[in-house]
């Protein structure tokens, strides 16, 4: 039987995971983007299922709430990526060090 | 009749999300030539939103607040005090605006509408009692903000900025739901009510958890050390009129939430945090004080100022007091005058070519040239270091007080001590533009704007601020006993 406890433990993994994926990548912008939404959708799991389980509705509206706030998100970080890309002509995480100190 | 409350009680902000979508279709259907006009139109709607919440504020009718929307938004004195503060800074924001862009390129009439939007967020956030409206108007504050940080496109720095806030701010909204979904799973309910009600009978391990995720959240938003190190970097690469828009409105905003959140949510708890929010107020102060030490850049330095400030300000909130609440929410005040003065006068320091000067190097004994600019910023350097006479030190030792009052005598003691590490490096500046030889770089700045905005913030922080103690302080005590009251 699959209790509550195994969704929790699906969504924190997926949620180290984002994290992770956004302190260790050392490559791409874009990694970034996809780790962070990596982290909403690991909150969407946690809502939907405790949502399911205490039978409340409250959690699966937030959940859409969420969904279309990543939407936004999404948008807005990949409009910042292009004029970033435009201005220096690359997305490596490692050139973004204009400024340091 | 519960609408018409609800409608009467949320007015503002249903006025300000009407004004910026008016507005925008203006900006649309005008184009950039309209970015003038749009700016005085935003700034109107917001003067409008201001002295309606004045109002809602001083009316004794409504002293006790009330609910609106179902239970998902509460107009308080606690929420209306510090709107009035995030429309204050908006509107000072936005009068330095126009003329700062206009020469470095490009004012564009989406920069009003974006504060508009940011400070409709900034409203809603602080008067959320739920955690879906908090969530909404922390990302309507933080989508704006983002877009705000980048929008010199042509500036590599600005864009990194914006790049940098925009992937540190998404992670912290990150941390922040997933401490939410937390809260929700533990306790079964979104409402701060249910939540406070639920935390009475024990803390679950689950709840603290998403306790701990929310203020480390939070914390993330007021840049607080160990969350603070997307705040030099972004400080410096923003345009600085949005340097000196994030550093006051959105910083009274997190705050604002996270007293709501700490007193009222967690209130029953407040062993589970008071910790936190020590070890945060405390390492706040201290790498405020050291990182700043080594900066040439103005703007960076006054990133670490800002840092070093909220230290300050949570002090008041590891109390867990109303006369700490009171406290923050006077030191709020007079912090949003330094900063935005700080930064309008960093703004204002200009080399023959127009070009902005950064580097403390150049303003060297700008006295002799520019002596009203350089006094300005001598009085607000000294009362960001909460030198006595000036309305800065007023700031400092209400909260000091509350902490005293609570018995927390070693934490006020390591906050003092640790600010005089603190004062050195503004005196540094001090002793730069008073007494070194001159470098005969700034030119200063004769726009009348800039100037109306400098002047207000330097006498608002001179001796001549404590004439606005007695009246402060009193919206202050109500504002914060309204956080007391809700069971």
């Amino acid at each position: 039987m699959i209790g509550i406890e195994h969704y929790i433990v699906v969504s924190a993994i997926l949620f180290v995971l984002g994290v992770l994926g956004i302190f260790l990548n050392r490559k791409n912008v874009i990694v970034i983007l996809m780790a962070i939404e990596l982290i909403l959708l690991a909150v969407n799991i946690n809502l939907v299922a405790f949502s399911s389980f205490m039978g409340d509705l409250t959690g699966q509206i937030f959940a859409m709430l969420v969904l279309t706030v990543a939407a936004a998100e999404a948008a807005i970080g990949l409009a910042i990526l292009v004029i970033y890309f435009r201005a220096n002509g690359t997305i490596a995480v490692d050139d973004v060090n204009r400024m340091k100190g | 009749m519960n609408l018409i409350s609800s409608l009467y009680f949320s007015a503002p902000e249903i006025f300000l999300t009407i004004s910026g979508l008016v507005l925008l279709l203006v900006a649309a259907f005008g184009g950039d030539k309209t970015a003038r006009t749009v700016t005085i139109l935003a700034v109107a709607a917001l003067f409008g939103a201001l002295v309606y919440t004045a109002d809602l504020l001083t009316n004794p009718a409504y002293e006790l607040g009330g609910e609106a929307w179902a239970g998902i938004y509460r107009m308080d004195g606690f929420g209306s005090f510090a709107k009035i503060l995030i429309y204050l800074a908006a509107i000072g924001c936005l009068i330095v605006t126009p003329k700062f862009f206009t020469e470095n390129g490009g004012y564009r009439p989406e920069y009003p509408i974006l504060v508009l939007f940011s400070a409709v967020g900034m409203a809603l956030m602080v008067s959320a009692v739920n955690l879906m409206t908090l969530y909404m108007g922390l990302e309507l504050m933080s989508l704006s903000s983002y877009v705000l940080a980048s929008f010199s496109r042509s500036d590599n720095r600005s864009v990194e900025a914006g790049l940098k806030y925009f992937v540190l701010g998404a992670l912290a909204s990150g941390i922040l739901l997933y401490g939410m979904s937390l809260l929700y799973g533990f306790t079964g309910s979104t409402s701060y009510l249910g939540i406070r009600l639920a935390l009475q009978d024990g803390l679950s391990m689950g709840a603290t958890f998403g306790i701990v995720f929310v203020l480390a959240g939070l914390a993330f938003k007021i840049a607080a050390v160990p969350f603070h190190m997307w705040t030099p970097d972004v400080y410096e690469g923003a345009p600085t009129p949005v340097t000196a828009f994030f550093s006051t409105a959105p910083k009274v905003a997190a705050v604002a939430v996270l007293m709501r959140i700490s007193l009222d949510t967690f209130g029953e708890q407040t062993l589970a945090w008071q910790q936190i929010v020590i070890f945060a107020a405390l390492a706040s102060i201290v790498v405020g004080a050291l990182g700043a030490i080594g900066q040439t850049n103005i703007k960076r330095l006054l990133a670490y100022s800002s840092i070093n400030n909220v230290g300050f300000i949570l002090i008041g909130l590891a109390a867990a007091t109303p006369a700490g609440a009171s406290g923050m929410l006077v030191y709020l005040t007079i912090y949003v005058a330094m900063s935005l003065g700080g930064f309008v006068a960093v703004m204002m320091l200009k080399d023959a070519q127009g070009r902005q000067i950064e580097q403390i190097s150049s303003m060297a004994g700008m006295v002799r040239e520019n002596p009203l600019l350089a006094w300005c910023i001598f009085f607000l350097m000294l009362s960001l270091a909460g030198i006595p006479p000036l309305f800065g030190f007023y700031g400092k030792f209400v909260v000091f007080q509350a902490a005293v009052q609570a018995d927390m005598i070693a934490l006020a003691a390591i906050g003092i001590a640790a600010s005089v590490i603190g004062a050195f490096y503004y005196l540094k500046v001090c002793k730069v533009i008073m007494f070194d030889d001159p470098a005969g770089e700034v030119v200063g700045d004769t726009t009348k704007s800039n100037w109306a905005v400098l002047l207000i913030c330097s006498v608002i922080i001179s001796p001549l601020g404590w004439i606005l103690t007695k009246p402060l302080v009193e919206l202050a005590d109500r504002a914060a006993s309204s956080l007391f009251f809700v069971i």
